[in-house]
């Protein structure tokens, strides 16, 4: 059972509401997803954190009702 | 023995350790297969896991992790990463230098 993408963004800022999301729908059939976030949540954090942490957000979803989402993680450039 | 416990025993008994859908030689999924592309071009020697061939496993393994899907990839008992992650550590030059402190052999990708 596939899951649309504003689904994906809006869990996501649930979890973490500063997050930027921009995703991509790889295959047109709401079940592989490209997802590029962005948030401070990230920083100081391990990429393997940072997944985890958007995983989190998706609850149970991952690997069942939405079977990949292809994942790049980014913290927000700070403004000089 | 629980999944929990084969699980353990297998990141605690090979070096480096890829849960995986199929096989390397027969990868049943591309996210699984991209990672095995990546140990086989650069020649680590390592421990597969077909959970297609158990559920316990299949589902075992997210759970010892927490990290909700496959494939998943092991040095020295530490979770790394799944796909994405790999992708990027191979790219960035940062699974080299984890393989290198670790001191596991691999062939060094030839810079062009």
């Amino acid at each position: 059972m596939p899951m649309p993408a504003a689904e994906i963004e809006r869990l996501i800022k649930v979890a973490l509401p500063d997050a930027e999301v921009e995703i991509i729908d790889l295959a047109g059939d709401d079940d592989h997803f490209s997802a590029t976030v962005t948030s401070s949540a990230f920083t100081g954090k391990t990429k393997l954190k940072q997944h985890q942490l958007v995983y989190a957000a998706l609850g149970g979803h991952m690997g069942g009702t939405l079977h990949a989402l292809q994942l790049q993680t980014l913290t927000p450039k700070l403004e000089s | 023995m629980s999944a929990q416990e084969t699980i353990q025993q297998a990141v605690d008994s090979n070096d480096v350790v890829l849960f995986m859908k199929g096989t390397p030689k027969f990868p049943q999924c591309g996210f699984s297969s991209q990672v095995a592309q990546i140990l086989g071009y650069i020649e680590v020697p390592y421990h597969s896991v077909n959970v297609l061939e158990s559920d316990e496993i299949r589902n075992g393994i997210k759970e010892f992790s927490n990290w909700p899907t496959i494939p998943q990839l092991y040095v020295k008992g530490e979770f790394v990463g799944g796909c994405d992650i790999v992708r990027e550590m191979f790219q960035s030059g940062e699974l080299a230098a984890l393989l290198s402190e670790q001191s596991i052999p691999f062939k060094e990708p030839t810079k062009v």
